[in-house]
């Protein structure tokens, strides 16, 4: 469709994503100069943004004059197009964005979001970052993800299987074992 | 002597509902000491390993309910039917995607006529509602929780938090209490617990209403010894 402008310029997209969230400060982040400099500098081309239900609205551009062209919309019913066609997601760290991300075996950068109370949502993030399969960067710490990512060092994440929980749950009740 | 008895008798009668109310309560105690000792007792060989199992599930939200489809697709559905979903009544999209895994079911197997059911709880507190009205609230929810149950009587239940769960694990408890019925609690800490269990978890381990409580990462089991490892659902 539109990847090739004069057979000069592919389309590079980074996707935003809150899920169903308020999350002013990582869309706040996302639209800084600092944090679009940075991703312009990596190659990417567009920043598209999903917003939830937030109130701050980024600065549409169109990306003409040299930089990243910026776009936004508050909520999809399938997300899964946009991180299909994404080079790189950027996402709140709801455990249902992490991985249908991951399963499509995009890279992602998991913000935390600091401003919950109970926040054990970092837990998964720094667990799954430990493991390589994924960057986890708080709001004021983006950019320098950003700058220090390597992409190709991540491990892709094979999904899981509850083949294991079938198991115990047939053993406990009873039903003969699968053959 | 006359005197004596009558007063002998009298006493007995003031007696009487106290020794009612003892004989009532160390009969219930009884039957909850023996419902926690045979909690996460298997049940041993099913005489009939056709007959079907009702089974209650509790839908949470979003993740959670993406965990619990990816368990429902591996489980043996001629085995655990007929199959009772609910969700909170604030949340739509989880009964739809219930919904689609039972229509993909009823299209590729030969089971004939649906054998499930999708019904919704009302919520006891909702998000940054008063405290004053979350009492009358909660007694609605568990009056709904408790009238669901008595007309489902689920043989086995299996939840992934979060609290909407609770009231129906609960209730689920009593009802095996007072020897309705006996259910199977089956309980999957969600995957996004990686070194602290939800408060949901907590109860149903702590309290030993689950039968089985499963956890997704090692560092939980060490913590939480009872609970099984079973790798990560997603």
């Amino acid at each position: 469709m539109g990847e090739a402008r004069d057979g000069v310029k592919v389309k590079r997209v980074v996707f935003v994503t809150v899920g169903t969230t308020c999350f002013d400060a990582l869309v706040k982040v996302a639209d800084s100069q600092e944090v679009k400099d940075e991703l312009y500098r990596r190659g990417y081309t567009d920043l598209l943004i999903q917003m939830g239900r937030g109130s701050y609205l980024p600065i549409k551009s169109t990306g003409d004059d040299g930089s990243l062209a910026v776009d936004y919309f508050t909520f999809s019913s399938s997300i899964a197009d946009y991180l299909r066609s994404a080079s790189l997601v950027i996402s709140h760290a709801g455990s249902g964005s992490i991985f249908e991300t991951l399963q499509l075996g995009k890279p992602l950068i998991v913000v935390v979001n600091e401003d919950l109370m109970d926040n054990h949502q970092s837990e998964l993030a720094e667990e799954l970052a430990e493991r390589k399969h994924l960057y986890c960067a708080r709001p004021l710490t983006l950019h320098q993800t950003i700058a220090g990512m390597d992409l190709n060092s991540l491990v892709p994440y094979s999904p899981g299987d509850a083949t294991p929980v079938a198991k115990l749950i047939n053993r406990f009740l009873g039903f003969p074992e699968e053959s | 002597m006359e005197k004596n008895s009558s007063c002998c008798f009298s006493n007995l009668s003031s007696n009487l509902p106290i020794t009612c109310l003892i004989t009532f309560i160390t009969i219930f105690l009884h039957r909850v000491l023996n419902v926690i000792y045979r909690t996460g007792k298997p049940l041993g060989k099913r005489v009939s390993p056709q007959r079907p199992l009702s089974t209650l599930i509790v839908l949470g939200s979003g993740g959670h309910t993406a965990e619990m489809i990816n368990l429902l697709l591996v489980l043996r559905k001629e085995r655990f039917t007929p199959r009772f979903y609910i969700a909170a009544a604030t949340d739509n999209m989880s009964l739809q995607k219930a919904r689609v895994l039972e229509n993909s079911l009823a299209d590729s197997s030969e089971t004939k006529g649906l054998s499930a059911e999708f019904m919704q709880i009302y919520r006891s507190r909702e998000v940054g509602q008063s405290y004053v009205t979350s009492v009358w609230t909660t007694l609605v929810a568990m009056a709904h929780a408790l009238w669901l149950m008595i007309k489902i009587r689920p043989q086995v239940v299996l939840c992934n938090g979060p609290g909407t769960c609770i009231p129906l694990c609960v209730i689920a408890f009593f009802i095996k209490v007072i020897g309705i019925r006996r259910s199977s609690i089956f309980y999957v800490e969600s995957i996004a617990r990686v070194k602290r269990l939800s408060l949901s978890g907590l109860l149903l381990y702590k309290l030993r209403i689950a039968d089985q409580f499963f956890v997704q990462w090692p560092q939980l089991q060490r913590k939480y010894p009872r609970a099984h490892y079973v790798g990560c659902l997603m």
